[in-house]
């Protein structure tokens, strides 16, 4: 039970709109970056955790003179040339190319920065100074809140206003709001995009590098900073509404001051029922938007979105040639190879064939659902996770495995079908962000249901029957499954509903006007592809024979669009090649290298500017090259 | 059963309005079986929001759509659809990932009630009764073509095959020949004419080029900024004073000779 007094009430407030203040500014940087180039960056993070570890480094270069606050302006100016260099170097060669990918690559960007500060600064977390005149604290109503705070409460509004005289009052600012209205437009009016650009990136890198070096003090820099701000910052644009700077600030607060009433709340009771309020603040944001979203699908003030699906990829259109014979007879060798696999093999291949397997099912539902059904998901680890936990939960409750593997597919359903329910009423980066969202709602909840999913520690013992422990047998029966649910797939994308979903992603209008329901295909869509990977997330669970919340988080969710794109959106084969490939990769340089993130990243990068059809659609074309 | 002698199609005193403009203002007229009958008028008379009102793209903000007496506006799209309403639209809009073939077989599937079917092949359905249907519109030789790369007049005929394949009772067509040469325009409204008397369906469209209008329509309902100043048979329409006024501003007779394309109507 809780008392809640009115200081800690207001003590809590302080705190979120302190958190609250800092958070607008990275996300008013991402909203920036976006309304002008359209670019989803999801590297923001990664600039984000950068300016604290210059800021960290610059302090300690300034000591005595200039001190921290001279680190911060030199930290938030370092961020924002690094940020200017990103976007020349990199963003540059791919304005034209598919949202996904653009965010895919920017995520390359996340996994480089990641090693190259790991490589710079050490794992070790580094205390940050004290602000200088700011290291008291000053008491509110019994209760004392750190002076730092309130300097940080100032920053939001005061970030809000010098944003908005440049927007209103200069040119700079009227270009920049011409090309979040109207690109074509400010293109005709001659304004310099290139320059623009790189000038918008600039400015959104150099926030989030102030917001990055200003949080030093509150929290030591650490290497987890990136993905843990984005996922936040990702939320306060979308509620917010994409683009627009004041919605970015409105849904900051809405989002400090819920977590801050989530905290003071504390511990209630409502008959017998205990609900935890404290644990809620890592869900809150994501609850908060899931009901903006699905009531104001464009956030608070953005424009709303467009019908078209667009995040499809140009070559999604391309011509849908069902498999002919020769396709078949090529799985059909193929799967003859895989099934002699174990003949030939050491047992560590094997693991490696059997995560091929897993990931390449995993995968395919992703594929389904962008491809076949034109909705882009960047959680679809929650399927996946919902599927493993749901079968060693199950194991765990005494459950045969066979029918602790049927549960996987079931709960990810079930999932699904609540998720989906309000994901399809959204389209493009709104709807990837909503599945953003209930992948980190998932996430929370297995991270903090301890007596059920055994929290941080996951859940261990998860281990298939007796008959299929050894390691050639788990295999060829995760070929079986896997095969199966493979061939199952491709089946559903052949049939009548398969060819009408095909319908509400290349034009809504027509699909209603004959008759078809596209809500509820879609919705259709998203719960079989979230059985699909509620499935692999079965056979994962009990490969491993353990289970822990990074099953379902959300590098696990990119890492499933990384094996779609890499293989190619379209081609039926892309995610198997795709899945092979990423395991494959992933594992030799994680062997060869203690940076192999970084690796991974620069091959995202490359196939990103190089292939952007993934290797399926490349290995396509130079065929059709190479008959003509 | 709603009465055998109801219209097709009633429309009693639609209303639609944009903001604070009547895009629609008050609207009433019918169409009958096997009647085709053109809506005519200049840019922004209200032609599409019509269009979008009767198939339920749109809400009527007052008025009442009959389909053979029974209430029909209001309904979502899909089930105005399936109760018999068929569309073209003014930008052609088929699925652009499939084959002409596949967007007729597509259209069968949804009027069979099967578009939702995961045990039906969707590639060996309907295969012979889509063909039938692009003979019917002149594209049975582009079948296998993949929709994105028609031409925009073959797109319209498309369009065409797959709003007819639904079967429906009302056929409403936004534009139906635009992009096509002269020849191609008379041949499709020569389809559009014979569907409509030989299987008995209303037929409702908006074109631009008075030749096909006043060559085709059996009936002319011309609508001025969002009110219908004259309804009748092509020569009650070409007489009509007020109709010439606000077309062309001028006291001349519209011309169908099509010689002239400063006659015609934009």
């Amino acid at each position: 039970m809780s008392t809640l007094s009115a200081g800690s009430l207001l003590a809590q407030l302080l705190t979120g709109l302190a958190d609250a203040s800092s958070l607008f500014v990275v996300a008013a940087g991402l909203t920036l970056i976006f309304g002008v180039t359209r670019i989803v960056n999801f590297a923001h993070g990664s600039l984000y955790m950068l300016g604290a570890y210059i800021a960290y480094s610059a302090t300690h270069a300034f000591r005595g003179g200039v001190g921290f606050w001279g680190a911060v302006v030199v930290a938030a100016l370092a961020t924002g040339l690094f940020g200017a260099a990103i976007e020349r170097l990199l963003l540059k060669r791919l304005y034209g190319a598919p949202e996904l990918l653009q965010l895919m690559a920017t995520f390359g960007v996340v996994l480089i920065v990641r090693d190259a500060t790991l490589s710079l600064w050490g794992a070790e977390d580094l205390l940050g100074p004290r602000a200088p005149g700011l290291k008291g604290a000053i008491e509110v109503m019994g209760r004392a809140i750190p002076a730092y705070d309130f300097f940080l409460l100032a920053l939001g509004p005061v970030v809000l206003l010098a944003l908005w005289l440049v927007l209103a009052r200069t040119r700079f600012g009227m270009l920049v709001r011409a090309a979040t209205e109207n690109r074509v437009v400010a293109g005709a009016l001659g304004v310099d995009e290139r320059a623009l650009f790189t000038a918008v990136f600039a400015l959104g890198a150099t926030l989030a590098g102030l917001a990055g070096a200003l949080q030093l003090p509150r929290e030591p820099a650490n290497l987890g900073m990136d993905l843990g701000i984005i996922a936040e910052a990702f939320v306060v644009t979308v509620v917010g509404g994409l683009g627009s700077i004041p919605g970015a600030f409105i849904a900051a607060l809405v989002i400090g001051l819920t977590k801050a009433l989530c905290v003071a709340l504390g511990t209630v009771a409502i008959g017998s029922f205990e609900i935890a309020f404290p644990k809620l603040t890592l869900v809150a944001e994501f609850v908060v938007m899931a009901i903006v979203l699905s009531v104001r699908p464009q956030g608070f003030l953005g424009a709303p979105p467009a019908m078209a699906p667009t995040t499809a990829v140009p070559d999604q259109r391309r011509l849908i040639v069902p498999p002919g014979q020769r396709a078949l007879l090529g799985a059909a060798i193929a799967l003859l190879l895989a099934a002699l696999l174990p003949l030939i093999s050491d047992e560590y291949t094997l693991v490696l064939a059997t995560d091929v397997l897993v990931f390449a099912l995993f995968a395919s539902s992703l594929q389904f659902l962008m491809g076949t059904g034109g909705m882009a998901s960047f959680g679809h680890a929650a399927y996946f996770g919902l599927g493993a936990y749901a079968a060693a939960i199950a194991v765990k409750a005494g459950w045969p495995m066979l029918g602790a593997l049927a549960a996987s597919p079931v709960i990810a359903l079930v999932g699904a079908l609540v998720f989906g329910w309000f994901c399809v009423r959204l389209s493009g980066v709104y709807l990837a962000m909503l599945t953003l969202a209930f992948a980190q709602i998932v996430w929370s909840i297995v991270f903090q249901w301890n007596d059920v999913t055994g929290g941080s520690n996951g859940l261990v013992g998860v281990w298939p029957a007796a008959a299929l422990a050894a390691k050639p047998a788990y295999y060829w029966f995760a070929l079986g499954c896997a095969g199966l649910a493979l061939v199952a797939l491709g089946w559903l994308g052949q049939s009548a509903f398969g060819y009408s979903l095909r319908g509400t992603r290349d034009s809504p209008l027509r699909a209603e006007a004959i008759g078809i329901d596209v809500r509820a295909t879609q919705w259709r869509a998203f719960a079989f592809a979230g059985a699909f990977a509620g499935f692999a997330g079965g056979l994962y669970a009990f490969s491993k024979g353990s289970i822990a919340p990074e099953t379902l988080a959300l590098p696990r969710s990119v890492d499933a669009l990384v094996m779609v794109l890499l293989g190619g959106l379209n081609a039926l084969a892309g995610p198997l090649l795709g899945a092979a490939a990423f395991t494959w990769l992933q594992d030799t340089l994680a062997r060869a290298t203690e940076y192999w993130r970084a690796g991974v990243g620069v091959v995202i990068l490359v196939l990103a500017i190089a292939f952007p059809m993934g290797i399926g659609g490349a290995v396509h074309r130079l065929l059709a090259t190479w008959r003509r | 059963m709603a009465a055998i002698s109801a219209p097709v199609l009633r429309v009693t005193r639609l209303v639609k309005a944009f903001g604070g403009v009547d895009a629609v203002r008050d609207v009433s007229f019918t169409v009958d079986a096997g009647e085709l009958v053109a809506l005519i008028g200049p840019n922004g008379a209200g032609k599409t929001t019509c269009f979008n009102l009767l198939n339920g793209q749109m809400r009527p903000d007052a008025g009442t759509i009959e389909l053979s007496g029974m209430r029909i506006d209001g309904l979502p799209a899909r089930v105005i659809a399936r109760r018999g309403v068929a569309r073209t639209f003014q930008v052609a809009a088929t699925f652009a990932s499939m084959t002409v073939r596949e967007n007729v077989q597509v259209a069968l599937l949804a009027r069979a009630g099967a578009q939702g079917s995961i045990a039906l092949r969707a590639p060996a359905a309907f295969g012979a009764e889509a063909d039938a249907l692009l003979a019917r519109v002149g594209m049975i030789k582009l079948g296998n073509e993949g929709c994105a790369t028609l031409a925009y007049g073959d797109a319209k005929r498309v369009e065409l095959a797959v709003a007819i394949a639904a079967a429906p009772r009302l056929l409403l067509m936004d534009e139906p020949t635009a992009g096509m040469s002269p020849r191609s325009r008379t041949r499709l409204m020569e389809v559009a004419a014979s569907l409509a008397k030989k299987e008995r369906i209303a037929a409702l469209f908006t074109e631009h080029d008075m030749d096909m209008v006043f060559g085709f329509a059996d009936r002319i309902i011309v609508l001025d900024r969002g009110q219908i100043i004259a309804d009748g048979a092509p020569a009650e329409i070409r007489a009509n004073a007020q109709v010439r006024a606000v077309y062309l501003g001028e006291e001349e007779p519209l011309s169908t000779d099509g010689t002239n394309t400063s006659k015609k109507m934009y």
